[in-house]
């Protein structure tokens, strides 16, 4: 026996295959890490004398549009999901594209808002707001970019994972899926603490 | 299923694998295992190098080392004498080492990797390749914290909490830290999924939760630790590494004057904010540490008292809630701080009620020797001392739970007494107590019982001899980590306790000496075992071909009792393994 | 007197708060070696009389054990005591009832690496204000020279003189990185955390000179930063101060 058992399908007891209970695993490990950082930034706010609001200093309509490319980003990959489920590769493929160019969107708005930062002078160290705002903002960026080099890798070696086995590569995408979903989530969380408050 | 152990691997229609992929970028959780305990070891016997160090100083403040002294840099030993600031890196990366280096991947990674897929009767982990990530990340870590004694300014010194602002001032060695600790916290995090997806999903048909091991419970309930607790701690290593190098002042309050300087940062944040961090880490970290060395113990004293185990389920219900309670008891290490009452009362209440199923715990497993016809093989004489020696380190952290006490052994010798009898002759007696006892099945040989009881003995006698005197020299008022405590009429007075106590560790050093011979002996000449199940034990490691081949079962295995079905009245031998169908 | 001071065990106690502390300190001793001899007898008793020589079959049912069910529940109730009875009175006592100012001997403290500037009002008895921009070789304080009631305020490097058996209300602070007030003598340790200013207590029962320690790793320094503690009559005490401002007026303005 060598074989890994429930690889790809569900475990008849608990009802997940082994990935899926993974990525449910990590991802509640990143509520932790992102908790923390908020925590963090609520006892900072707290203790500080004074402390800006976001709208006053950051690009909100910016946010705003990137909030909305963000959550369509989540809408697309479950309808390349979904066209697997169906089992059209072409299509999901197509939707797998248009989110990493959703992500894209994304984090080159993101280089815009910190360009804009970096010009004036503004960086981290000018306070602590601007430390949280970029310690945090810039977590979550490399998390898009995480999940950016997880779909393309899924776009990249697609045909041959379909072809080896579609469940399995279905499986796959629904697992980055759920990852992507944090990284929308952990957004907007961010976006009204960040920029609203 | 033993007959047939000679030809193991080759059997299973496996291709072939070139050395690099069997033996350096291996899958197979055992490899992995085994990778893990050799590296493991090297950097406990490095840090425990570091501490034999720092005990000279302790011991002769100001004297050159005899010896080795040259062999340093000048500006660390200049005429073989140490300077403060090499004491305070031999201090910081000793804890560090062992904790995070040591200890942890010892018996998580080596442990835990190994036994735990054979004892719920997997194949493998359920993500190989993950599993090999872990430990291949886990390396790095470890050869960046060690290169850091390199850098300008030397290694991390600020201690292994790493407090700030003193950390963030610290030189660059805080910052190869930082990077350092990134890597074993993103290490320990894929182990921990590993492991909770492997025990969810990977169980054998009939062993059930409450059937399962006790070492897997404790690996188990270590993994939820590692998973929840690591990330604040990397979320506080982020911020840590942006005051360093981006010049933020997550940890800085404004104001702050540098030997006279006044340090120029934008300010408004809080020291504490690190400490809260960090414990919220640090707390569930101790139960890291000493979960898997309760659970190795209970499976020896189970298999050398030939008898079940005393209460398995208030065992099972006793370390979940010690994993549960561990996550609300951290602002116990922060009472000084200037801590209101009715934080520290909420802390001081959880913190005795943490107490509790410890206690339980010990109970159970001296219960567990009444009616036993205990073997005292090395194994088990490493596994039981474990237990008293685990309760002077819990007794011992009464005192420091409540506020009252702890206004005077705060931060004393009493601490460093307290936790090292919990992970010095506590888990690390364990761990060495599972090498002996998993021994013959990892390399089909036994270890020499002749060295093995040296070691025990030497070992037992060092070990009490540095730690016992600490209480006393604790008692007394004298701060940890000085340089130099007879600059103090207190430190002193009790200096020639400190001077035992290094001669303590000296011995302890000469112990490991027999360790190491017994291990490269054993390797090539040990005694052969003669079955797969030497131990004559129980449970499903021990239906494994001997060494078990890739895939480590050769039919799929099926449990049909309890894990400790020792002496069962009637039946045909003192022991019934799980696997056995009839009993 | 030294070998009377400190010893292998608790030192000389000179506070008032003090002596529960060590009732609850040797009553928790006395207790954990209670429970650990009792506890070992029944180990050790096991390991001899099931040695398998001694007895080579083992009973499978596990032994029914009121006893240890009862010991389990008289530790809880034991801790509860420990914590209710004795430690959570102290606690409160010394963090939440600090004596009114106009009781208590204030005194601030300023720790740096490696010594506790400790701060007297001078003979105003007011405290002059302090700033960290002010801070030079010569003003280690930081006090704002333009503030008078700074004049007269002197800074005692390492050396805090208190009377006898008035409360010592003391404002800690640390200028560069967390340091910790510990005086094992007074059964006392108080962070000093850079950015807050943190009040503590204590009121002294006996004269003498003693150690003031850092508890808290500090930097290269840490061993070395002592400070001495001297207990005085008031009368001493009063004596010592008119000196230090007679001092502080020859030497004009000196912190």
């Amino acid at each position: 026996m060598d074989e890994i058992p429930y690889d790809v399908k569900p475990h008849p007891v608990t009802g997940v295959y082994n990935a899926k209970l993974g990525i449910w695993l990590f991802l509640a490990s990143e509520v932790m890490l992102f908790g923390a950082l908020f925590s963090s930034y609520v006892l900072l706010r707290v203790g500080a004398d004074t402390w800006p609001h976001g709208y006053d200093l950051l690009n909100v309509q910016l946010a705003t549009l990137n909030t909305a490319v963000l959550i369509g980003s989540s809408v697309t990959v479950v309808m390349a999901w979904a066209s697997l489920k169906l089992n059209d590769l072409s299509k999901a493929k197509v939707w797998l594209w248009l989110t990493v160019v959703l992500a894209g969107v994304f984090l080159v708005v993101k280089a815009f808002e910190y360009g804009a930062k970096f010009e004036h002078h503004i960086s981290p160290a000018t306070d602590n707001f601007y430390a949280t705002y970029f310690t945090i903002t810039g977590l979550h960026g490399l998390h898009v970019i995480g999940g950016i080099i997880a779909f393309l890798v899924l776009l990249i070696r697609g045909d041959k994972m379909w072809q080896d086995d579609s469940e399995h590569f279905t499986n796959r995408v629904e697992c980055c899926g759920l990852y992507w979903h944090f990284v929308d989530l952990v957004w907007i969380f961010l976006f009204p603490t960040l920029y609203l408050l | 299923m033993s007959a047939e152990h000679d030809h193991h691997s080759e059997a299973h229609g496996h291709h072939e694998q070139s050395f690099v992929q069997k033996y350096v970028f291996s899958v197979d959780h055992k490899v992995i295992g085994i990778q893990y305990t050799i590296s493991a070891l090297f950097f406990l016997l490095f840090g425990f190098c570091l501490m034999m160090m720092m005990r000279w100083q302790l011991a002769y403040p100001g004297e050159a080392l005899p010896l080795i002294g040259t062999w340093f840099s000048e500006a660390n030993m200049p005429g073989g004498v140490m300077v403060p600031e090499f004491y305070n890196q031999l201090g910081a990366m000793h804890g560090t080492i062992m904790v995070f280096m040591g200890v942890v991947p010892l018996a998580v990674g080596g442990f835990g990797n190994y036994v735990l897929p054979l004892q719920i009767g997997a194949p493998d982990m359920a993500f190989p390749k993950l599993n090999m990530a872990s430990f291949w990340v886990f390396l790095p870590g470890g050869v960046i914290m060690l290169a850091s004694f390199f850098v300008e300014g030397g290694a991390a010194q600020s201690g292994w909490t790493s407090y700030a602002p003193l950390a963030n001032i610290a030189p660059a060695g805080q910052t190869w830290w930082l990077v350092g600790m990134i890597f074993l916290i993103t290490s320990s995090l894929l182990g921990s999924i590993n492991f909770i997806v492997t025990t969810v999903q990977l169980r054998a048909e009939g062993l059930s939760y409450f059937r399962l091991p006790f070492f897997v419970w404790a690996q188990f309930v270590t993994s939820f630790l590692l998973l929840l607790a690591f990330p604040p701690l990397e979320a506080a290593g982020i911020l840590q590494l942006m005051d360093r190098v981006a010049g933020t002042s997550f940890f800085l309050p404004a104001g702050l004057v540098i030997t006279g300087q006044p340090l120029e940062v934008a300010g408004g944040g809080s020291p504490l904010l690190w400490q809260h961090l960090f414990w919220f880490l640090a707390h569930p970290e101790v139960y890291v540490l000493i979960l898997p060395a309760m659970g190795i113990v209970s499976e020896i004293v189970a298999n050398n008292t030939r008898r079940p185990l005393w209460g398995y389920r208030t065992l099972v219900y006793s370390v979940i809630f010690l994993g549960f309670m561990s996550f609300i008891v951290w602002a116990h290490h922060m009472f000084m701080t200037g801590m209101g009452t009715a934080m520290s009362t909420f802390f001081q209440a959880t913190t005795m009620i943490i107490s509790i199923p410890s206690v339980i715990i010990l109970t159970a497993l001296a219960l567990s020797f009444h009616g036993g016809s205990i073997r005292f093989n090395t194994p088990m004489l490493f596994a039981l001392t474990f237990i008293p020696m685990f309760a002077i380190g819990g007794l011992t952290g009464l005192p420091l739970g409540l506020t009252a006490a702890d206004l005077h052994l705060h931060d004393t010798y009493y601490v460093i007494g307290h936790f090292h009898y919990v992970v010095a002759p506590g888990t690390v007696f364990a761990l060495l107590a599972g090498i002996y006892y998993w021994f013959p099945k990892v390399t089909g040989r036994k270890m020499s019982e002749g060295l093995g009881k040296i070691h025990f003995w030497l070992s037992l006698i060092g070990m009490n001899v540095v730690f016992m005197p600490m209480f006393s020299i604790g008692m007394a008022g004298v701060s940890r980590r000085l340089y130099d405590q007879t600059q103090y009429a207190y430190g002193a007075q009790v200096q020639e306790l400190t001077i035992i106590g290094s001669y303590g560790a000296w011995l302890l050093g000469v112990a490991q000496i027999f360790f190491i011979i017994n291990l490269i002996k054993s390797i090539r000449g040990g005694e052969k075992v003669e079955s797969d199940n030497p131990w004559q034990a129980t449970t499903l490691e021990w239906a494994t071909p001997t060494p078990p081949p890739h895939g480590n079962f050769t039919e799929v295995p099926k449990v049909y009792r309890d894990p400790y079905e020792y002496s069962v009245p009637g039946a045909k031998s003192d022991f019934t393994p799980q696997f056995s169908e009839e009993g | 007197m030294q070998q009377e001071v400190y010893g292998y065990w608790l030192p000389l106690n000179v506070s008032a708060h003090g002596e529960v502390i060590d009732q609850l300190i040797n009553v928790l001793h006395v207790f954990m070696l209670a429970l650990f001899v009792g506890w070992g007898v029944f180990f050790i008793h096991c390991l001899i009389r099931y040695r398998s020589g001694a007895n080579p079959t083992a009973t499978y049912d596990p032994i029914k054990a009121k006893l240890s069910k009862y010991v389990e529940i008289f530790v809880v109730v034991f801790e509860a005591f420990l914590l209710v009875g004795l430690s959570m009175p102290v606690w409160s006592q010394f963090k939440a009832d600090l004596p009114a100012e106009s009781e208590a001997v204030e005194i601030h403290v300023m720790a740096e690496q490696f010594a506790w500037n400790v701060h007297y009002p001078g003979a105003d008895g007011v405290f002059g204000r302090k700033a960290p921009q002010f801070v030079t070789p010569e003003n280690l304080l930081g006090l704002d020279p333009d503030d008078t009631n700074g004049k007269d305020d002197f800074n005692s490097i390492n050396n805090l003189h208190v009377p006898v058996n008035r409360p010592i209300l003391i404002r800690l602070t640390s200028k560069d990185v967390i340091h910790s007030f510990k005086v094992p003598v007074l059964r006392l340790t108080q962070d000093a955390i850079p950015g807050q200013e943190i009040p503590f207590w204590f009121e002294a029962t006996k004269t003498g000179g003693f150690d003031i320690a850092c508890a808290q790793l500090c930097g290269l320094g840490h061993y070395r930063m002592r400070g001495q503690l001297n207990i005085q009559t008031q009368a001493d005490f009063e004596a010592w101060l008119a000196e230090q401002v007679e001092e502080e007026d020859d030497g004009g303005f000196a912190f």
